[in-house]
């Protein structure tokens, strides 16, 4: 029923001003998208009237190939621009309609956490592995000889008695819960080639009822060194170079005179806490002193020859006072609450 | 050990303005530890007061109060309101005036109470801090004493007395005495002391029969080295103790008894020596010393019958013991009201025998502690010397001559020392005349030959035996602030070790992945022991709570333990980890005998010490419970189940750097269908899956409760140090489905394991993607569903290439397990 197309200059405008004007009417992508193939596809008038050009004489054909081509070549533009706009409103709407409460969004990966006191033997365990020192670990139920009689413990001293210390059944094979990780210092002089310097953090057990500052299950680090030479000048040079990294650059320690059965002179070793709650002030923080020649002698160490100290600390305790913790409760009830504070960080 | 200060004042020269915290400075500086102050909070206007008249007045309450005319100054009378009425006119009373304040920080004002405006308080003993027992208002009169009106009564009842208390490490035995206290304040102050060893006269005794004899000494030592004994006649022994002595001893921690009894302790807090009183009429025969027979009991002061160890020293008289030596004497020749004579005994026992027998019987005593930590042995004689005049000044007493003196000759050994040991082991250069002056001055003789010091410790130190005893006592008094700093360098480290690595890569591994870490205590109950393992158990000998005497064999139950008590908070989605170890038997038998301590034990007995340990492998557990991510906005929770578990497992697996294989099984405690063995190679390393319902219900855990632990001592053995790369093939990669029907009860790996194999080299992965059950497919038959990536190195592959390996994989898959493609 259609007229047959007949290619002129005047149909190929109007073929042009109809189709411009359509795609200037689409208000939407979704819209000229839909009019693609009929506004500049195969279909489209003007594909049509270039069909044309073929069934012309020869002479004509480079100007309506001009002609058309021209046409087409605005269309194209026009509708491209056109198209680009569009989509750009488009992306715009659907960027709008994908708006959501960012404050609102649900948990997708689950965030976990260190228990602080582990953390904390990590952190002191990398300062020591920064001065060339190594980490050591020993059983938690040792044998007696290892924690009371190699570290100069008399069979009779009352640390022995079973008030203070947890024994294995039966008695008689003389196997208990480490009271200190001491036993470890012991194992690494026996089995390490000297000089050593060694640290032992590591979970220890005393017959403690649980309360707000005593645990029957504690932590603590412990570090040895035994070279040729060595002095107390050296165990608080390196108690100030820890103290420093715990507790920043205007840490400082003092020692006070005291007793323990595996060194001799002993000290126990006290920390300025500049950031202390309540204000800057010495806190008791461990024992240390120089190793007993008697420990040496247990190893098969010539105490005439080396000389070590040695120093200790409790994990809980340091924690207590460097991160504020006041119950020791928190630290053993495994409340998850306690570690998430924390994260990774201590 | 409590020390009053106006005692040690006796001894050394205290500055005037001291108080407890003051002496306690100085007293730290030497090694004795701030325990606290005690008394000195009583402040004045406080004084004697006569009550001149009282009127009683019925209150409306009921009570009946007096209202009081009492003269607190000659002339000066203040009328005062008092609830107590245990008084008479002519009474000498304490007045607390206003602006006194008694303890606790209660200040007296003038205040209108009753109707009457009331100018002071009449006090009581209790209120003075003088006894616990409310006797109502103190009489002077009932002590013994008139007093002028007006007298500072603080004064004269010793109540402005305070006290200081240090801890005394046990190396200090000498420092439980107020001389060992005043010397270290000499040595930390400068300030003189006096000793009062020397300073009393003494006393010997004959006629007593004594025989002293040991059959069972502990490590060849004798029990006893010296017993000295030295009557008094004549004594009143229901005389008052003076106010000054009662008060001293209170503020040193001791009640007051009886006149005999008061001074011996008086004198053992005074010179360290322990001393006993017995009553020499209730004495049958003369006196030995031994060690108790099979058999044998005792009663004690304290009225408890105690059956005797061959091991106990006993002080005996001809009918049997009458005290066990350096602990407690005995209740037959106990000093009492009646006594008229009493024999006082001043002896030297074995630290180590009084320690044991003390520890048997459970009777700590303050004697029992000074002789485990050791007793000047020269002091004996001064201190029952000492005990003795003051039985005749306070108790009428008279020395009537006779006693008994048996002494052990014991050499004392110089120790040999270079003049710069002390600063080779301390690092800083002590002069000699500085290393000399400070033994000299701590008692100890000191001859010099050359460069060597021959140095004999005084007798009150028997903790001082070796050479770093005697560095350490000049670094102590010279003072540790004297010591320099340096840092030592370590030789080159190698940093943390396999082990120590492992576990902090599968701990950050897991953490990172939302785990949180807790530590459980070790201790279980038989039950809980037995949930996971049928090993033997380790037992506690004493267990704080009986019930859980063991040593955990699992981490699993203090995981559950810890699920409840996190719910019982209001923790509802965990998923908790803990690393640590668990208690298993020893390889080794067990040593009886332990080796000495002083010395290396060969290596055959050393690796006989190592195998008695038990095996305490360090296991890494998990446990997850509730949901994996919580409900949110638009997001439906998560519910752990097995698969967080097994997703965990794989995680450590990375961490280590090994790949797991899951064998189903039905593990122990686990649910019988959902569970597994975990392994390397053919190794198992752990197990994996939910806990079997009934043991969650016994830990109060309701729903799926996902759980997995594995060995990080197997897996670090196993695993692999250094890791080799494999070829990254990058042509394009080609991918095919593959659904092949089995039986139900084939496990999934076992059918990637044939596919990898059948597939040949083309086959880059494996991957399951779903397992179907039901319509269409044959009961007792699973659908399950593979996607298979296909890659070369060298060509991007056809179809037909990777259809004909696919067709491989089919046809092994159809003869191992007869699969069959699915319809």
């Amino acid at each position: 029923m259609r007229v047959p197309l007949e290619l002129n200059q005047q149909t190929v405008a109007k073929a042009l001003a109809e189709a411009l004007a359509e795609v200037n009417a689409a208000d939407s992508f979704a819209q000229l998208k839909a009019l693609k193939s009929t506004l500049v596809g195969e279909s489209s008038t003007l594909s049509k009237l270039n069909a044309l050009i073929k069934d012309l004489p020869a002479d004509q054909k480079a100007e309506a190939g001009k002609l058309v081509g021209s046409a087409r070549a605005e269309l194209n533009a026009v509708f491209t621009r056109r198209e680009s706009e569009l989509e750009a409103i488009a992306l715009d709407q659907q960027l709008e309609a994908e708006k959501v409460d960012m404050t609102a969004a649900p948990v997708s990966i689950r965030q976990g956490a260190r228990h602080p006191l582990s953390l904390l033997m990590d952190q002191i365990s990398d300062v020591f592995v920064g001065m060339g020192w190594e980490i050591a670990d020993g059983p938690e139920l040792e044998n007696e000889w290892f924690n009371f009689d190699a570290l100069n413990f008399h069979p009779d001293h009352p640390a022995r008695a079973m008030q203070d210390t947890f024994f294995v059944s039966p008695v008689e094979n003389h196997l208990l819960l480490r009271t200190h990780t001491s036993p470890v210092q012991v194992r690494s002089i026996l089995e390490r080639e000297l000089p050593l310097y060694v640290l032992c953090p590591g979970r220890v057990f005393r017959t403690d009822e649980l309360d707000a500052t005593h645990t029957p299950v504690f932590h603590q680090v412990e570090g040895i060194a035994v070279d040729k030479g060595l002095t107390m000048a050296d165990l608080k040079g390196t108690l100030e170079h820890f103290a420093r990294v715990m507790f920043g650059p205007e840490a400082k320690i003092r020692l006070r005179p005291s007793f323990f059965p595996f060194t001799e002179p002993s000290a126990e070793l006290d920390v300025w806490h500049a950031a202390a709650k309540g204000g800057p002030r010495w806190v008791e923080w461990g024992g240390c002193g120089m190793v007993n020649p008697n420990v040496l002698l247990a190893a098969g160490i010539d105490p005439e020859v080396y000389s070590g100290f040695a120093f200790g600390m409790g994990i809980e305790r340091t924690l207590m006072f460097r991160n504020g913790v006041r119950d020791m409760h928190d630290m053993v009830e495994a409340d998850v609450r306690f570690s998430a504070q924390f994260g990774s960080v201590i | 050990m409590r020390v009053p200060l106006s005692w040690l004042a006796e001894y050394v020269e205290l500055p005037k303005d001291s108080t407890p915290h003051s002496v306690m400075a100085e007293l730290v500086k030497v090694g004795l530890e701030e325990e606290g102050a005690h008394g000195g909070d009583l402040r004045g206007p406080i004084v004697v007061g006569k009550v001149l008249e009282f009127v009683e007045e019925e209150q409306s309450n009921g009570k009946t109060i007096r209202w009081c005319q009492v003269e607190v100054a000659p002339g000066v009378v203040n009328g005062i309101v008092c609830g107590a009425r245990n008084f008479f006119v002519g009474d000498k009373v304490v007045v607390t005036l206003p602006g006194a304040a008694l303890p606790g920080g209660f200040e007296i004002a003038a205040r209108k109470t009753y109707g009457h405006i009331s100018d002071g308080m009449i006090a009581s003993s209790r209120e003075l801090g003088l006894s616990d027992e409310h006797h109502g208002i103190l009489r002077l009169s009932s002590m013994g004493l008139d007093p002028e009106v007006g007298t500072d009564a603080l004064e004269l009842l010793g109540l402005a007395e305070s006290a200081a208390e240090v801890n005394v490490t046990p190396d200090r035995g000498y420092c439980l005495s107020i001389r060992g206290i005043a010397r270290e304040f000499s040595h930390a102050s400068g300030a003189k002391f006096v000793d009062p060893a020397a300073q009393f006269e003494t006393y010997s005794g004959q006629g007593i029969a004594l025989s002293v004899s040991d059959s069972a000494p502990i490590h060849q030592k004798p029990g006893c080295s010296s017993f000295f004994l030295l009557g008094v006649s004549n004594i009143n022994a229901q005389a008052a103790t003076p106010n000054w002595m009662v008060n001293r001893l209170k503020l040193a921690g001791m009640r007051s008894i009886s006149i005999a009894v008061d001074i011996t302790n008086y004198v053992m807090l005074e010179l360290g020596q322990p001393l006993h009183a017995y009553d020499a009429e209730k004495l049958v025969g003369g006196f030995s010393v031994r060690r108790a027979n099979a058999g044998e009991s005792l009663e004690t002061l304290d009225g408890r019958l105690r059956d005797l160890h061959p091991e106990d020293l006993l002080i005996c008289d001809d009918q049997g013991p009458i005290g066990l030596a350096g602990v407690m004497g005995g209740a037959r020749t106990e000093v009492s009201e009646s006594t008229t004579k009493v024999i006082l005994e001043a002896a030297s026992f074995d630290p180590i025998s009084i320690a044991r027998s003390a520890r048997r019987h459970k009777l700590p005593s303050e004697a029992s502690k000074r002789f485990e930590r050791g007793v000047d042995r020269l002091v004996s004689r001064v201190a029952a010397s000492r005990a003795a005049q003051l039985l005749v000044e306070l108790a009428g007493g008279k020395l009537d001559g006779s006693g008994a003196d048996f002494s052990m000759e014991i050499g004392q050994h110089a120790i040999e020392m270079s003049l710069d040991f002390p600063s080779q082991l301390v690092g800083f250069s002590y002069s000699p005349q500085d290393v000399i002056a400070t033994l000299e001055a701590i008692g100890c003789l000191v001859t010099q030959t050359a460069e060597t010091l021959q140095v004999t410790p005084p007798s009150w130190r028997p903790d001082l035996t070796h050479k770093t005893d005697l560095a350490e006592e000049v670094a102590r008094l010279i003072g540790y602030d004297k010591i320099p700093v340096r840092l030592p360098v370590a030789p080159p480290g190698r940093g943390l070790t396999r082990k120590q690595q492992l576990r902090r890569r599968a701990l950050s591994s897991l953490t990172g992945a939302g785990f949180t870490e807790v530590l459980n205590y070790p201790f279980m109950s038989e039950s809980q022991n037995q949930i996971f393992s049928n090993e033997p158990s380790i037992r506690l000998e004493n267990p704080l709570q009986g019930e859980f005497g063991e040593l955990r064999k699992s981490l699993l139950p203090g995981l559950m333990l810890a699920a409840s008590r996190n719910l019982s908070r209001s923790n509802l989605d965990l998923a908790l980890i803990e690393e640590g170890s668990v208690f298993l038997p020893a390889k080794g038998a067990p040593i009886l005998e332990l080796p000495i301590g002083n010395k290396r034990p060969d290596e055959q007995l050393l690796a006989k010490l190592y195998e008695s340990i038990p095996n305490q492998p360090r296991l890494l557990a998990g446990l997850l419970f509730g949901n994996w991510l919580p409900q949110g906005p638009m997001r439906k929770p998560v519910a752990v189940d097995y698969s967080h578990a097994i997703s965990a497992v794989q995680l450590v697996a990375k961490a280590a750097g090994l790949s797991f294989e899951l064998r189903q099984k039905a593990v122990r405690g686990f649910h019988p269908g959902r569970s597994a063995e975990v392994y390397v190679g053919e190794q198992v390393v752990g197990a994996v899956g939910e806990i079997h319902p009934r043991v969650a219900k016994e830990f109060y855990l309701s729903g799926a409760v996902a759980a997995f632990e594995l060995d990080l001592d197997q897996i670090e053995k196993l695993a692999p140090n250094v890791l080799q790369a494999s070829e990254l093939k990058v042509m394009t990669a080609t991918t095919q489905d593959l659904s092949l029907v089995v039986d139900a009860d084939l496990p999934a790996a076992t059918m990637v394991r044939t596919i990898a194999e059948g597939a040949g080299e083309l086959l880059e992965s494996v991957t399951l993607v779903d397992d179907y059950r039901g319509a269409g497919i044959g009961e007792g038959k699973k659908s399950l569903t593979f996607g298979l990536v296909f890659r070369a190195s060298d060509r991007t592959l056809t179809q037909q290439e990777a259809s004909a390996s696919r067709d491989a994989a089919v046809a092994l898959a159809n003869q191992r397990h007869g699969a069959e493609l699915r319809a």
